[in-house]
């Protein structure tokens, strides 16, 4: 994330104007969550897995940043099917026959949703918004109102949370280069605590300096960036298609 | 007359909870046309001295004048940082675009030039410095010497009237070093370098101060001294001229 990977290859997706991703994805994202049918739901699904080969992204990276959905999936699907007690599915006998684990229907069902859509949501934003820079992103936010202290804001935690990344894997270098190795002893904790306690003087310290340099440079609130976005007709064509698609897709779930 | 385009009258600096005075009672001119470098020790102040001429350290007494103008708040400063760029000692600092293209433009797209303009400016100013492969390179993967060569490309390309040089060429290798002082040498504007490096000192620069106790000293009242030489009766007391 911290690298912007996405950010800098070229697609159509990429050539898009930010303000247009950002409704998109927001537009797409919503109507996905607020869905309650299959059908719709996996046309949605088709659509974001459209989205992302639009983007040019890799299947396998899409796996791989994936990950911690998945893990949060696999928790709802522990919990869910077994602690609904509507229409049972399958009993599973647990520890003795005299009681059962059972898993209903509509759980299950639930289950199901909850999935489709969660990772139609991650796929439409990682194809729509992950693909641009962050200078890109506040640009966007900004040219949609969003007001300057608010972009000022979300651009900032992002970089000097790379910054503060960046301070800790130095302080835990300097220190295994010193022969430190974490055990279970007094020494241990107290170096880990004088590397938290640094990393906090650190980050504030170098947050500051960081801001004094963007100052000397005239830096006065607001974000300009480079990506230029030239292509506007492509971003009116895209955004009508997508408000005319999840439209239409409304249209049929009130319908049927 | 000519007139000084820096002077700093009875500057007295201390950092907060602290009451060692850094800068006391400071007194500095700079004409236009001066090279000034500065040479002293360790913690002297003089990174002090460049952060209170650009207003980032704000001195308890004393006044500030910088092109003639008395500069007090914090939008007068915003006019002096558009007139003087300043390089920081740590390049780290300085760096905070995810590209180098996009970090050397940031100056110019601040002092309003159109996107086309500042990448230009941005693309000459890494060309000149003979960094133009280095584009679309990501700051914090470059190395501390590839960043501090595009710091210094990035206050460049602000076009200041007045430099002000934070050791610029610390951890530079030979190559690097005479590209900065090249740069330097064909520039016409002044400029102040901190340095511990005489000879790169001499070369660029006409005039040399030092600090001490929180104050400038001139060329004359320096007692700094570092040089190797040999000559006949070396071992005698003598004079330099
Ligand atoms: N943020 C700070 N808070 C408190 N004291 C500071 C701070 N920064 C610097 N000092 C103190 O101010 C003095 C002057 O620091 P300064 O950075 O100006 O020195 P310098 O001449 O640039 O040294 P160097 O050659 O090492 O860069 C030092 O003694 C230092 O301890
Ligand atoms: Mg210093």
């Amino acid at each position: 994330m911290f690298d912007e990977i996405l950010a800098h290859k070229n697609s159509i997706i990429h050539e898009l104007d930010p303000r247009t991703r950002i409704i998109s994805s927001l537009i797409l994202s919503f109507a996905a969550a607020l869905s309650d049918k299959f059908l719709i739901l996996g046309i949605y699904f088709l659509i974001s897995l459209a989205l992302i080969y639009m983007a040019s992204i890799d299947f396998f990276y899409i796996i791989k940043r994936l990950k911690p959905v998945f893990l949060f999936l696999l928790m709802i699907w522990i919990i869910l099917p077994l602690t609904f007690q509507d229409k049972m599915f399958l009993k599973i006998p647990f520890f003795s026959f005299s009681k059962f684990l059972t898993l209903s229907i509509p759980g299950l069902e639930l289950c199901a949703k909850i999935t489709l859509k969660s990772i139609t949501i991650v796929l439409i934003f990682v194809s729509l918004v992950a693909t641009m820079t962050f200078a890109s992103i506040g640009n966007g936010l900004h040219k949609l109102f969003v007001s300057d202290k608010m972009v000022f804001l979300i651009l900032m935690t992002y970089r000097y949370i790379s910054v503060i990344e960046h301070e800790y894997k130095k302080l835990l270098r300097a220190a295994k280069f010193r022969g430190f190795k974490p055990r279970t002893n007094l020494h241990s904790y107290r170096t880990y605590a004088y590397i938290a306690g640094m990393l906090f003087v650190r980050a504030s310290n170098r947050a500051k300096r960081v801001y004094q340099a963007m100052v000397c440079r005239g830096f006065n609130g607001k974000f300009y960036t480079l990506d230029t976005f030239d292509s506007s007709k492509l971003s009116l064509i895209f955004i009508f298609i997508i408000f005319a698609i999840t439209f239409f897709l409304v249209l049929i779930e009130a319908w049927i | 007359m000519n007139k000084p385009i820096i002077e700093l009258e009875n500057i007295s600096f201390s950092y907060p909870d602290s009451n060692i005075k850094i800068l006391d009672k400071l007194n500095f001119k700079v004409f236009k046309n001066d090279k000034i470098g500065i040479i002293a020790p360790n913690g002297s102040g003089k990174t002090t001295l460049f952060y209170t001429i650009m207003g980032l350290c704000k001195p308890f007494s004393g006044n500030i004048k910088i092109l003639g103008k008395l500069v007090k708040t914090e939008k007068d400063f915003s006019f002096v940082r558009s007139k003087i760029g300043l390089m920081f000692q740590d390049a780290d600092d300085q760096l905070f675009s995810p590209t180098v293209l996009d970090d050397v433009a940031f100056g110019p797209l601040n002092l309003g030039y159109s996107n086309i303009d500042a990448c230009d400016i941005a693309k000459k100013i890494l060309y000149d410095l003979g960094l133009e492969e280095f584009e679309n390179s990501i700051t914090h993967r470059l190395s501390g010497g590839q960043k501090r060569l595009v710091a210094f490309a990035s206050v460049l390309a602000m076009k200041p009237s007045i430099l002000l040089l934070d050791e610029p060429t610390a951890g530079l290798d030979t190559n690097a070093k005479e590209k900065i002082e090249k740069i330097l040498m064909n520039l016409d504007i002044s400029y102040i370098v901190i340095s511990h490096e005489f000879n790169f000192i001499n070369k660029i620069t006409n005039k040399t101060v030092s600090m001490e106790n929180g104050k400038i000293f001139k060329d004359d009242e320096v007692h700094i001294h570092q040089h190797e030489h040999i000559h006949k009766l070396g071992k005698l007391p003598h004079k330099h001229v």
